[in-house]
């Protein structure tokens, strides 16, 4: 494990939810952000709106590394409850900052960790009169102290909290006293900084965002004007981003709406509404999870089979059932890969960070009006829900909407020869659609029940058989144009480490540390389902081949197995992850060594 | 090889309406559904409406679930688009097209298994939501297409053509819509053309919910005595507030000879109207308390109740309620909605 030293350590804060604390922790990052430090926060948070735990964990990395590490150098245990636990996870030689109101006896103690003791509630008690303020400055107090030892630039931390109370002078007031008290005691109790703290360095071109976000700005950019979606946790945020952003950039000049949101009654109804729009040649998304996705099976067979576009972001969290809803997984792969009954089988984007969440999130718009079927982007609530470290977003020089094959009224009423919906007139197996309301002569009846190329009904087995096959010859000729897989090839590695999404950031931390030891791997982040051609010929390069993915029963493994991608030999191994927290680079390293047997 | 020229006979000439189309031009597969359904006589009557209100084909769409009575749409409008959903979410669907395009006209059919059950709950969202739409459910008492089953709006204690007794209670899908602030509502029987027609041209021209309950009899599963969804028990205990329904296009309604008392008109949002012939003086088809009182009497008497129950002509829509741009939303390109780099360039500068 690297060693806490200048801009490189693990703090996290214990807090109870609900008392104001997400605002005073996210100060402490993007304090660290400003400062030139590369930061990676992770919200840990209960399905509750007050009174349970929560954790907000800051990696902070002169190394760029903004995944979780594992184990904690510096605890804020805020929460009596959990002190205990949370000591736990504090290594040899790190510290746990505590409220000393209350008496904690040595006994009590871990010994190989130093405590710092501050009196934080008696300190609001006797600084403030009001009881809100009295719970909501505490935060500010250990904000305050946390300054000093970790040697935050006070003049970034002040700017960032004039922005925040911009609008209310008196809060900015109260919470400027409230971190001064706690530097003050800082300043008279404390040996500060710390050995382990923050230095100011060149900023380096990067911005802080939210999957969530990402993909609603992505929704944005691409053109969607209508969203059907039911809330769900961890998927709401896309759809809130979503709307601000459109208040702001689709109002037109008489002050009208350019899109259309319906919170709907369910997620079949969201999803119906998707594709209703989507038939009728708007773009249009739905943002789920797990159990939302359930919900919206039938449809998906149907908008596979009848060849029509949607988007669906699933931002998975841990199933089964309600699960925990508010902890991470990748664990509805084979639910959306295969999602429906009958022979289906869908598109799955897989990005790793929000940068890709936007990128991949434009695409999707564009594969499922070139392909004409649903397209998942499969984020979590790791990647969707935290702030990640990225590159700014940028739009594809010269790139343009890209609709598909779509026949508009002025093409169908010169032409000559009849429309029919589902005729392969290209030989890849995707056929022309027209938009209802334009021309008579492109009128078809869209059904999920037997049609033929004509898209007539038909119960005919050579017919049906005829158009199903056309559509799994769209597919297979459609892989080649879905995302690549990113290969990080290390020359005379013998191991490749296969991952996707959110497991990428802390293994490529594992993967240097491990290349420090002098173990050699090779990377392969798969983005997309059907597998890119690439991903086989690469495969099979390997002698080891270590999938990691984090849902308990291996289902990007069997993705794989199932696809023909990868023969199931003793050549392939498995890391398997789901605690439902983020996972850590010393589990990736350990669970690889083991398996390499070093 | 050689030929004969067969002297045709000349056809009577068709009646055109004002877009210079036929009868003919509303029509649309033949029907494959069983002789005597009354499904086939609701598409007949859609097929006149269409015709004699001069619609545009192309710009209706239709949009149905799944049933005997979803799989209509099929044989009216041919050159209309169409979508068959899945069963019991036409609504959401229909909500989806609606949103991305306002401007065409959404006639949607559908089954009382189709609404009445599974469907229920969309059924009461797009009621809610205002979509401007005709909703009609075809209505037999019975699951036609999975043969015979009772459907929620069986009346109780009738029976299924096994003889075995109903002891549910129905739900009564006019009743519903009122409730939830449909702004027009009808129900008919489609054995008699002289009332539907002229309710569905109503609904055409109306904006805002429009729903038809549409009594029409299966006479494989339900034709038979003991059910209240029979041609006979139908035509036995139909009552009506109006003993005929007129409607008036638009020109027409300023030339109206217009006897108060004896007639009831009720001015759509077109500027069409429809012209009730009253029975019953006292009847105000803009008031929906009344509305509900008239259709408990009527039940509690055993008695069908039928004709246009209710209509607000001021109702408005989603479009309208939300304030989404004129014109449709997929008609809009790019450059309207991509905001461009330069304010991606912006957003990125406050994330950094
Ligand atoms: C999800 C689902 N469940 C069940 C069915 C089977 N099914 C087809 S039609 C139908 C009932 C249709 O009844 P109704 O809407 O009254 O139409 P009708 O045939 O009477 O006109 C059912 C249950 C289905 N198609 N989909
Ligand atoms: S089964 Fe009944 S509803 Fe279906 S087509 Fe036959 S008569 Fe009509
Ligand atoms: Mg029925």
């Amino acid at each position: 494990m690297t060693k806490p030293s200048v801009n490189e350590f693990v703090l996290r804060i214990a807090n109870v939810n609900g008392t104001g604390s997400a605002s005073a922790n996210t100060l402490v990052a993007k304090t660290i952000f400003r400062m030139g430090v590369s930061i990676g926060p992770k919200n840990m948070f209960p399905s509750n709106i007050q009174g349970l735990p929560t954790w907000y964990e800051i990696r902070v990395s002169q190394q760029g590394f903004t995944g979780r590490r594992g184990g904690v150098d510096f605890m804020v245990a805020f929460n009596g409850e959990t002190l205990k636990s949370d000591a736990a996870d504090v290594v040899a030689g790190g510290y746990i900052l505590y409220d000393s109101s209350k008496f904690l006896s040595d006994a009590e103690k871990k010994k190989d960790v130093t405590y710092l003791g501050v009196p934080i509630s008696d300190l609001a008690v006797t600084h403030f009169e009001s009881v809100p303020k009295r719970i909501f400055l505490q935060n500010l107090i250990y904000v305050g102290v946390l300054a000093r030892l970790l040697h935050l630039d006070q003049e970034v931390l002040m700017g960032l909290l004039s922005d925040q109370y911009a609008k209310a002078k008196d809060l900015l007031e109260a919470n400027r006293q409230a971190i001064d008290i706690g530097a003050r005691y800082c300043e008279e109790h404390f040996a500060y900084p710390l050995s382990f703290h923050v230095e100011k360095r060149p900023k380096p071109d990067k911005i802080l965002l939210e999957g969530n976000d990402a993909l609603a700005l992505a929704a944005l950019y691409a053109g969607a004007t209508v969203c059907g979606w039911y809330p769900i946790t961890p998927s709401t945020s896309v759809v809130e981003h979503f709307t601000r952003y459109c208040h702001k950039y689709r109002i037109s000049a008489q002050g009208k709406k350019k899109f259309a949101i319906v919170q709907a009654e369910d997620e079949i109804a969201s999803i119906g509404i998707v594709l209703g729009a989507c038939w009728n040649g708007a773009r249009a998304f739905t943002a789920t999870s797990g159990p939302g996705i359930s919900l919206m099976s039938e449809f998906f067979g149907y908008a596979y089979y009848a060849e029509v576009p949607a988007v669906i972001f699933n931002i998975q969290r841990c199933g089964p059932s309600t699960g925990m809803p508010t902890r991470s997984q990748q664990a509805d792969l084979l639910l959306c890969a295969y999602a429906s009954h009958g022979d289906t089988k869908h598109i799955l984007l897989f990005p790793e960070n929000p940068t890709e969440c936007f990128e991949l999130g434009m695409q999707a718009f564009d594969l499922a009006d070139q392909l004409q079927t649903p397209v998942f982007v499969m984020s979590d609530l790791e990647l969707g829900m935290n702030q990640f470290l990225c590159d700014p977003l940028q739009l594809k020089e010269g790139a343009a909407i890209n609709r598909g094959k779509v026949r508009r009224a002025a093409d169908l009423d010169k032409s000559q020869k009849p429309f029919y919906r589902y005729e392969d007139i290209d030989g890849d197996g995707i056929p022309y659609r027209s938009y209802p309301g334009e021309s008579g002569k492109g009128a078809y009846f869209t059904r999920g029940s037997g049609h033929d190329r004509f898209g007539r009904y038909t119960e005919s087995s050579e017919l049906y058989q005829e158009n199903l096959d056309r559509i799994r010859a769209k597919f297979e000729k459609a892989r080649s144009t879905l995302p690549k897989p990113r290969y990080v090839e290390v020359e005379e590695a013998r191991w490749l480490i296969v991952a996707f999404g959110s497991s990428i950031e802390p293994l490529r931390e594992a993967i240097c540390g491990l290349e420090e030891q002098g173990i050699l791997l090779s990377l392969l982040c798969l983005k997309s389902f059907p597998f890119h051609p690439d991903c086989a010929a690469i495969l099979d390069r390997y002698d080891h081949i270590i999938i990691v993915e984090q849902n308990q029963q291996g289902q990007m493994r069997t993705l794989m197995q199932a696809e023909g991608v990868l023969t199931p030999t003793a050549r392939v191994h498995s890391v398997l992850h789901y605690s439902g927290n983020p996972i850590e680079a010393e589990f990736l390293k350990k669970h690889i060594q083991h398996i390499m047997g070093i | 090889m050689f030929s004969i020229n067969v002297p045709r006979l000349k056809s009577i000439p068709k009646a055109k309406n004002s877009l210079g189309l036929s009868i003919d031009d509303y029509k649309g597969a033949p029907s494959t559904l069983c002789g005597g359904c009354g499904h086939d006589s609701i598409t007949q009557a859609i097929v006149e409406a269409c015709f004699e209100l001069s619609i545009v084909p192309h710009q209706v769409a239709k949009m149905s679930g799944i049933g005997c009575s979803s799989k209509t749409p099929g044989y009216f409008l041919r050159e209309a688009h169409g979508f068959n959903a899945v069963h019991g979410r036409m609504p959401s669907v229909t909500t989806g097209a609606y949103l991305a395009n306002r401007e065409m006209k959404y006639l949607a059919v559908s089954g009382d298994g189709d609404t009445g059950s599974i469907g229920l709950g969309q059924f009461m969202h797009a009621i809610r939501r205002q979509l401007n739409m005709v909703y009609i459910v075809e209505n037999n008492g019975v699951y036609g297409l999975t043969k015979g089953q009772f459907s929620a709006t069986a009346d109780y204690a009738t029976t299924n053509k096994k003889k075995e007794k109903n002891g549910w209670l129905p739900i009564d899908l006019v009743g519903l819509a009122l409730e939830l602030g449909a702004s027009y509502v009808a129900r008919a029987f489609s054995g008699d053309k002289a009332q539907l027609v002229p309710l569905i041209k109503g609904a055409l021209s109306h904006k805002g919910f429009a729903f038809l309950d549409v009594l029409s009899p299966c006479v494989s599963f339900n034709n038979h005595q003991g059910s209240s969804k029979s041609y006979q028990h139908i035509r036995d205990k139909r009552e009506a507030a109006f003993d005929a329904v007129d409607f008036v296009p638009p020109a027409k309604a300023i030339e109206l000879d217009y006897q108060p008392g004896m007639q009831e008109r009720v001015q759509l949002f077109d500027g069409s109207q429809v012209l009730l012939h009253k029975t019953d003086h006292s009847y105000d088809p803009t008031d929906v308390e009344k509305a509900l009182a008239y259709l408990r009497q009527a039940k509690a008497k055993g008695e069908i109740a039928t004709g246009l129950f209710y209509v607000d002509s001021s109702a408005e829509d989603f479009h309208t309620v939300y304030q989404t741009t004129e014109g449709p939303l997929r008609n809009l390109e790019e450059v309207d909605l991509s905001p461009g780099q330069v304010v991606l360039d912006k957003i990125n500068d406050a994330l950094r």
